[in-house]
C-alpha cells in the first residue's frame, strides 16, 4: 500500500471522510477513465466547434443569400434551444434512424453515444463560435480587405491569410468564455450514459454512499480542467500578440 | 484585341459611375501611355478616388469602358486576378496587414498569388525594402512604423507584384507634413524609372514636378487638362482657376 493510499485510509478511519478513489484502485480506475473521457470529449468538441465556427463565419459572408440564410438558421436553432434537448434530439431522434444492419442481423447504431455527444457539442458551441468569429471578422477594417483584393488575392485567400488571423485575435476573449462553457457542458453527456467524469462519479457515490466527498472531488476536477484550458488560451493570446496592434 | 506599346496602356472612355442615385462620374475619358505619369486633382467629392478605383475593378461602372493593356476591365468574363496582378494600388490609409512584418507584407502576394519560390521572393522583397529606404525595418510590424514608413512599405508591397501600372490614391493625405516628402521621393524614383503612374493627389508642387499630364476634375467631369506648365500657368476654366487659387 502506498503512502497516498494510507493517507486516504487514515482520512476515512479517523475523520470519516471517505474519498474512495484515494485508496480503492477499482474506483480510482473508474474515475481516471471518466476524467480521460471528459478530456477527449472536450478536446474533440473544441476542435470541431472551432472548425464549425470558422466555416460558418466564412459562409455568413457569402454573396449568396441562400447560404447566409442557412447559416443564420443554424445559428438561431442552436443558440435558441437548450443543449440537453439538442443532445436528446441527436441521440433519440436521429440516432434511431441512422442504423445499419450488423452481421448478427440486428440493427446497430451508426454513431455511438460518445459520437453523438461530440457532434452535438461541436454544433452547439460551433454556432456560438460562428457568431463570435463573425463579430471578429466585422471588426477587420474593410480597407485592409480591399488592399488584399487589390493585390490579386481571392476571397478565400483573403479570408485565410488576412481576415481570419486578425479576427481570431479580436475574438479571443469571447472565444475563451465560450470554450470554457463548452468544457463544462460536456457533463451533459451524462444523459446519454457516456461514462465521463460526472457519470463515473455518480456511479462511485451510488456504490460507496460518499456523495459529499465525490461532489467536492468533481468540482475540484473541473476547476483544474478549466484552469488548464484558460492557461492554454492565455499562452495562445500571448503568442499571437502583435507589437503595435490592438493595444 | 492585341495590345502594343503605341496604344494607351490604360484607356478610360466616357466612364459613368453612380452610387445609388448619386452620379459620381458623368462621362470621364483619359488615355495613359506606357511610362506616363498623370495626376488627377480636384476638390473633395469630385470623383477622383472613385475613378482610379474603377481601373482595378474595386468599383464597378455603369457606363463607358476602361481597358488595361487592351483588355476591358468591366467585362464579366475578365479574370479580375489577372488584372490586379498588372495594376498595383497604394491607398491613403496604407492598409498594411497588421499581423505581418514589413518584409512579410511585401512577400505575401508574390508567394500566395503568384506562387513564386520563397527564396526568390525574399530576395526581391529585401531589395524593394532597400529601394524604399527602409533597410533595417524588415522585421518591424506596421504598428511599430510611422505613417510615412508604413506607406513606403505599402509601395514596396505593390511593386513586389511587378505591376505595369501603379495607382496612388491620395497616398500622402494621411501623413505628417515632414513624412510626406519621403513618400513623394519614393514615387518620384519610380516615375523616373519609367513606371506608369496614375496619382490622385493634393500635392500641387509635386504634381507639377513629376506629372506628364494633369487632369482637373470637378463634379464628376474633367474640367480641364494639360501638361503641368500650361495647366498651372494658363488655366482657362473659371472652376480650375478658383481651385488653383485656393490650393496654391
Amino acid at each position: 500500500m502506498t503512502s497516498v493510499e494510507a493517507f486516504f485510509e487514515m482520512l476515512y478511519d479517523v475523520h470519516g471522510i471517505n474519498v474512495t478513489i484515494g485508496y480503492d484502485s477499482w474506483d480510482r480506475g473508474q474515475f481516471l477513465d471518466g476524467l480521460w473521457l471528459t478530456v477527449q470529449l472536450s478536446v474533440l468538441s473544441i476542435f470541431f466547434s472551432l472548425l464549425v465556427g470558422a466555416i460558418g463565419a466564412w459562409a455568413q459572408g457569402s454573396p449568396l443569400r441562400i447560404i447566409r440564410a442557412l447559416v443564420g438558421g443554424f445559428v438561431t436553432f442552436f443558440r435558441n434551444t437548450p443543449p440537453l434537448v439538442q443532445l436528446y434530439f441527436f441521440f433519440f431522434a436521429l440516432g434511431t434512424v441512422l442504423r445499419i444492419e450488423s452481421d448478427t442481423g440486428l440493427a446497430q447504431p451508426l454513431v455511438s453515444n460518445f459520437g453523438w455527444a461530440v457532434i452535438s457539442f461541436s454544433l452547439f458551441a460551433g454556432a456560438m463560435n460562428t457568431e463570435i468569429f463573425r463579430s471578429g471578422i466585422e471588426a477587420v477594417p474593410n480597407s485592409t480587405i480591399e488592399a488584399s483584393y487589390a493585390m490579386g488575392f481571392t476571397r478565400l485567400q483573403t479570408y485565410i491569410y488576412i481576415v481570419l488571423p486578425l479576427a481570431i485575435r479580436i475574438s479571443l476573449p469571447s472565444l475563451g468564455t465560450n470554450l470554457v462553457n463548452l468544457v463544462k457542458t460536456t457533463t451533459l453527456a451524462y444523459a446519454l450514459a457516456v461514462p465521463e467524469l460526472l457519470y463515473v462519479s455518480a456511479q462511485i457515490w451510488s456504490d460507496q454512499l460518499n456523495v459529499r466527498e465525490m461532489m467536492n472531488v468533481l468540482l475540484l476536477s473541473y476547476v483544474g480542467l478549466v484552469a488548464i484550458l484558460v492557461w492554454i488560451l492565455h499562452r495562445w493570446e500571448k503568442a499571437l500578440r502583435i507589437p503595435g496592434f490592438g493595444g | 484585341m492585341s495590345w502594343s506599346e503605341d496604344k494607351p496602356i490604360v484607356s478610360i472612355k466616357d466612364v459613368k459611375k453612380s452610387f445609388g442615385s448619386l452620379e459620381v462620374l458623368k462621362g470621364v475619358s483619359i488615355d495613359i501611355m506606357k511610362g506616363e505619369v498623370i495626376c488627377i486633382i480636384g476638390p473633395s467629392g469630385s470623383g477622383k478616388s472613385t475613378l482610379i478605383r474603377c481601373i482595378n475593378a474595386l468599383n464597378d461602372i455603369q457606363g463607358g469602358s476602361i481597358t488595361v493593356e487592351g483588355r476591358e476591365v468591366h467585362d464579366e468574363e475578365l479574370d479580375k486576378l489577372e488584372l490586379r496582378k498588372k495594376v498595383g494600388m497604394v491607398f491613403q490609409q496604407y492598409n498594411l496587414f497588421p499581423h505581418k512584418t514589413a518584409l512579410q507584407n511585401v512577400m505575401m502576394a508574390p508567394l500566395k498569388v503568384l506562387k513564386e519560390p520563397k527564396a526568390d521572393v525574399e530576395k526581391r522583397a529585401r531589395a524593394l525594402i532597400k529601394k524604399v529606404r527602409l533597410e533595417g525595418k524588415e522585421n518591424s510590424y506596421p504598428g511599430e512604423l510611422s505613417g510615412g514608413q508604413q506607406q513606403r512599405v505599402a509601395i514596396a508591397r505593390s511593386l513586389a507584384m511587378r505591376p505595369d501600372v501603379m495607382l496612388f490614391d491620395e497616398v500622402t493625405a494621411a501623413l505628417d507634413p515632414e513624412t510626406v516628402k519621403e513618400v513623394l521621393v519614393t514615387i518620384k524614383d519610380l516615375a523616373a524609372e519609367g513606371m506608369t503612374c496614375i496619382l490622385v493627389t493634393h500635392e500641387m508642387g509635386f504634381a507639377r514636378e513629376v506629372a506628364d499630364h494633369i487632369y482637373f476634375t470637378d463634379k464628376g467631369v474633367i474640367v480641364e487638362h494639360g501638361a503641368p506648365e500650361e495647366f498651372f500657368d494658363k488655366a482657362s476654366d473659371p472652376r480650375t482657376k478658383e481651385f488653383l487659387s485656393q490650393v496654391l
